[in-house]
């Protein structure tokens, strides 16, 4: 086996890396090593996953029965609410740009760290802090708007911590600003020479998209969860009508980064994909010009179209089909994604290992999401389904299916390089089939019950729903035990997992230059980048 | 894609650059560049000010020609004049740092810290005025002879001046917490041609507050 030092099979974990490079829990807590932060954002948004996620569970444990027997409707309100608001401001918004986007950027673009470290540092610190708002909401009793905070109910006639909870919210924006914004720089300023816009890899790109929408979208939500801060306490009266506000500005407001952000979590998602399905069918991506330009058109077309939320809000029918229309248009670089994904596979050598069959789980599951939205953006369809769980099912098809199966393959397909260790492919193979059973359990049903009329929000529901509500409690405990089990053998493996190779997937992208884990400054020497990511032809020309 | 031998770069930074940038150009391009990003997100932080604003105006467009009657056009031309004066002060100051006078530097950072306390106390008479005649915002809103019978709404007017006026003031006193920061760091000599972005970044801030105070004053003053 000719390998050298590019592919080589030794240089496993042995020596210093960025793990073992300093040592105490300072050295963490206040490193600016963008790969020590990706990792220190990967276990608390795991963490508060796992917060999120006792509530989905309680949730469904509510829903099993037609009659709110275990949870008064007061309680419900308060779960669904902390459900969503942790999923989607602590979980999902940072879920992969935060966590493997700041470890692999600068190792895909072959540099030593982001442009501004210790911005990146203060970006998790602002994240924890905000987070703690949060937490403080919870431990005092919760609160009951849902996670979109409509007026006038968040601002005059809500139970429990509001302030707090959107201090925490509007705190967690600086976060991901100063996120996006570090990303944008190093992407711009710091990639190695011959890494030009062409041959960065697709997560990048991604990436890129993701940050652009974090820059121009979260100040967005800032001045408002900023003015309703202020609604709350003061009294100012632009949300309120009884002051002569408007509640529907609001509405405006919120949906002008609520829908954007949908993309700030999927666009990461599909980054992960770009990367697993070609690396582990061993093909050269299909049209990548196409997926990269798909990012940047559907971060933004993704500005335009906040107004499908909005239906049935009372905003005019022009305003209802212009956004319509425009709705229907983002499917468009959507589509051009799925299908060269697809085609990649075709006549691809594929490798039925763990991140590949959650890549696939992820086609799936996302193509169902992003079909059920065409539902949704059609103005006379939607009239029936809105507030009903057909949405329900939707958003957790695309949002949370999709961010949580991309993750998982991500995390699977760069286990390796973040920890050095290789898990069981066997186990993960298994989990698989119990987590996509599970997770389409859990959510298909809810299409069923939501399309016959099944509002959403409520603690009890009509007896006719009943079979479809128990499948999706079966699927959730099901699924909620998969996410247990990958737990448990990703940790087991960082006991007893054996040393990774560099490159145990034999891909072409520059991460996989470096050992496994890398060094604390990513590469041995200087980095240059004389073909594409995907190039494997190159990548092998240049081994033998 | 090879890595070439070599990971030490064989010659001492100034200790000015970060390790991680290969040299003093990247340092300064990527800083410069941040800085516009940070500026990108604040123009969206207010456009949802100016929003609020002109969905208020269109809602009530008669209580906003009444109510702005009730600002005080001759402190706000006033205030303008300050503002702008102070973005001289601190271009000139960017200008002493390229060339490398910290001297400079640290005068005109002071000449635009001047300036800006002076906005602040012309901001605090007005405001003091109307909390004193009762125009506040929202419900606080107590103006006897501006009531619901002759226009509609007139507290949300108030809402959007002190929202929007306060923000800005709270970017003022932000900008002055960083002039500070470089005039200390121009008194201790940190300055020179190669090393000047932090007093550029300062300065393209403390423009785009001025820029943003140049709308609101004739959108809350002027606009008839």
């Amino acid at each position: 086996m000719s390998t050298s030092t590019l592919d080589g099979v030794g240089h496993g974990a042995s020596g210093t890396n960025y793990l073992n490079a300093k040592k105490g829990l300072m050295s963490w807590l206040f490193t600016i090593d963008h790969k020590r932060i990706g990792v220190m954002y990967l276990a608390t948004v795991l963490t508060f996953f796992l917060a999120g996620g006792l509530f989905a569970l309680a949730i469904r444990t509510e829903l099993a029965t037609p009659a709110g027997d275990i949870f008064s409707a007061a309680v419900y309100n308060k779960l669904f609410t902390l459900h969503g608001a942790i999923m989607v401001f602590l979980v999902l918004v940072p879920a992969i740009p935060a966590t493997l986007g700041n470890f692999l950027l600068p190792l895909q673009l072959g540099t030593i760290d982001v442009a501004f470290p210790k911005l990146n540092l203060l970006s998790f610190h602002i994240y924890v802090f905000g987070s703690l708002f949060l937490l403080y909401t919870l431990v005092t009793g919760g609160v009951d708007t849902g996670w979109t905070f409509y007026t006038p109910y968040s601002s005059s006639s809500a139970d429990g911590n509001v302030v707090a909870a959107l201090t925490g919210a509007f705190i967690l924006g600086f976060s991901s600003i100063l996120t996006g914004l570090n990303f944008i720089v190093t992407v711009h300023k710091m990639r190695a020479p011959g890494v030009t816009w062409l041959r960065m890899p697709l997560f990048v790109w991604a990436i890129y998209a993701t940050s652009v929408i974090q820059v121009l979208a979260t100040p967005v939500i800032a001045i408002t969860l900023f003015l309703l801060i202020f609604e709350k306490i003061v009294g100012i009266g632009i949300f309120d009508p009884a002051l002569g506000g408007d509640p529907v500005l609001f509405q405006h407001f919120f949906w002008f980064y609520s829908h954007p952000v949908v993309y700030v979590m999927v666009l990461p998602a599909f980054g992960v994909m770009s990367e697993t399905i070609t690396v582990h069918s061993r093909k050269h991506i299909f049209g990548y010009t196409a997926i990269a330009a798909s990012s940047v058109a559907i971060a933004a077309v993704g500005f335009i179209i906040w107004g499908h939320h909005m239906f049935v809000s009372g905003q005019s029918e022009l305003s209802g089909t212009v956004f319509s229309l425009l709705t229907f248009a983002v499917a468009i670089p959507t589509a051009i994604k799925l299908c060269s994904w697809i085609a990649t596979l075709y006549k691809g050598s594929i490798q039925w290992n763990t991140p590949m069959l959650y890549s696939l789980g992820f086609l799936w599951i996302f193509a169902i999401g992003g079909l059920t939205g065409l539902f949704l953006a059609t103005l006379a369809t939607d009239v029936h389904l809105h507030d009903t769980y057909f949405v329900v099912a939707h958003f957790h098809y695309v949002m949370m299916g999709g961010v949580l199966f991309a993750l998982v393959a991500g995390m699977h397909h760069w286990w390796p390089k973040i920890t050095g260790k290789m898990y069981n492919d066997t186990i993960g193979r298994v989990t698989f089939v119990l987590s996509f059973i599970g997770y389409n359990l859990t959510f298909f049903p809810q299409f069923v019950a939501g399309s016959q009329g099944m509002p959403r929000r409520y603690h009890q529901y009509l007896p006719e729903f009943e079979m479809w509500n128990q499948l999706s409690t079966l699927g959730s405990y099901l699924f909620g035990l998969s996410l247990f089990i990958i737990l448990g053998y990703l940790l087991q493996s960082l006991f007893s997992g054996k040393a990774a190779p560099r490159n145990p997937w034999g891909a072409a992208s520059l991460e996989w230059r470096t050992q496994s884990p890398p060094v604390e400054h990513n590469f041995e020497g200087d980095v240059v980048c004389t073909y594409g990511p995907y190039d494997y032809e190159a990548h092998r020309a240049l081994k033998s | 894609m090879s890595t070439a031998a070599g990971a030490d770069h064989g010659h001492a930074h100034p200790w000015y650059q970060a390790h991680h940038f290969k040299n003093m150009e990247q340092q300064n391009a990527a800083n410069k560049f941040g800085m516009w990003l940070f500026l990108v997100q604040e123009l969206l932080f207010f456009a949802g000010l100016f929003m609020a604003y002109a969905s208020m105006r269109f809602f009530y467009p008669g209580t906003w020609l009444e109510a702005a009657e009730q600002l005080d056009k001759v402190m706000g031309a006033v205030n303008t004049i300050v503002l702008l004066t102070s973005s001289l002060t601190m271009a000139l100051g960017v200008r002493a740092a390229q060339l490398g006078n910290n001297g400079q530097v640290a005068a005109w950072c002071a000449a635009t810290l001047a300036g800006a306390y002076g906005f602040l106390v012309i901001k605090y008479l007005e405001y003091s005025h109307k909390i004193h005649v009762g125009l506040l915002p929202g419900k606080w809103f107590d103006f006897k002879e501006l009531t619901q019978t002759n226009t509609d709404a007139p507290q949300l007017f108030f809402s959007v001046y002190f929202m929007m006026t306060g923000v800005h003031g709270l970017h003022v006193v932000i900008g002055i917490g960083v002039i500070f920061w470089i005039m200390l760091r121009a008194l201790r000599k940190d300055f020179s041609p190669e090393n000047y972005s932090a007093v550029e970044n300062v300065g393209l801030y403390w423009h785009l507050v001025d820029l943003i105070w140049i709308f609101l004053f004739p959108l809350l003053y002027l606009v008839r």
